[in-house]
C-alpha cells in the first residue's frame, strides 16, 4: 500500500523542483490528496499540470492508488 | 473504422455531445463522490450534458483512458475536448470560469454544490 511519503518522494523526485504535500483523504491508504508546487508548471494548462503529476504513477492510479485528488500551482501564485 | 469498436463508440460519443460526462454511477445516482460532486457543479449552472456510466464494463474505462490520456473518472469533455476531472471542474465552478468552459450562462446566483468539501467517502463500485 502506497504511503503519502513515498507519493510525496516519488512526485518531487519526478518533478523539477516541485514541493508536495500528501495527505491520506480518507485514512485509507488509497485516496489522496495532493498540492503541488513547481516552477515546471509554467506556461502549462491544469489539464497539462495534472497530467504531468498523474504520469508520475502511471497505471497505479485506479489501481493501488484508487484516487488521487490534485491541486497543481506554480510558485509564485502561494 | 478501427478494429476496436468500442474506442470507435466511445470517440462518437465525445464528438457528438457538445457536453459528455464518464462518470460513476447516474447523474440521479453518482456512485463515487469526485462524480458526485462534478454532477453538481454541472446541475448548479444548469448545463444539460449527456452522462456516460463506466461501471458496466470495465473496459470502457479502459478504452476511454486510453482516448484521453487521463487516468481517473470522472472526465468532463466539451466540444471534443478533455477539460478534466473532478479537480479542475471544481476549481473552474469555483472560480467562475466553469459557465464559460460548458458555454452556458451562468444563474445569477450559483449555489454551492452541497457536497464541494466533502470527502469521498460515499459508496464505491470496487469490481474494476
Amino acid at each position: 500500500m502506497p504511503s503519502t511519503d513515498e507519493l510525496k518522494r516519488r512526485i518531487e523526485a519526478a518533478i523539477p523542483d516541485s514541493t508536495a504535500e500528501v495527505e491520506d483523504w480518507t485514512g485509507g491508504g488509497d485516496h489522496f490528496r495532493a498540492v503541488v508546487t513547481s516552477p515546471a508548471f509554467a506556461g502549462k494548462t491544469r489539464l497539462q499540470q495534472h497530467q504531468m503529476v498523474y504520469a508520475v504513477f502511471g497505471d497505479e492510479i485506479g489501481g493501488a492508488i484508487h484516487a488521487l485528488s490534485l491541486k497543481t500551482q506554480e510558485p509564485a501564485d502561494v | 473504422m478501427s478494429e476496436n469498436p468500442l474506442r470507435d463508440a466511445i470517440d462518437e460519443a465525445i464528438r457528438e455531445n457538445e457536453i459528455i460526462l464518464f462518470m460513476k454511477g447516474t447523474p440521479e445516482a453518482p456512485a463515487c463522490g469526485f462524480s458526485a460532486r462534478t454532477v453538481a457543479a454541472l446541475q448548479a449552472l444548469e448545463a444539460p450534458f449527456a452522462a456516460v456510466d463506466i461501471l458496466p464494463d470495465p473496459r470502457i474505462r479502459q478504452e476511454l483512458s486510453a482516448l484521453s490520456g487521463w487516468p481517473t473518472i470522472p472526465q468532463l469533455f466539451v466540444k471534443g475536448e478533455l477539460i478534466g476531472g473532478c479537480d479542475i471542474v471544481m476549481e473552474l465552478y469555483e472560480s467562475g470560469e466553469l459557465a464559460e468552459t460548458l458555454g452556458v450562462e451562468a444563474p445569477a446566483e450559483a449555489p454551492q454544490p452541497a457536497a464541494a468539501e466533502a470527502a469521498p467517502l460515499s459508496i464505491e463500485n470496487r469490481l474494476n
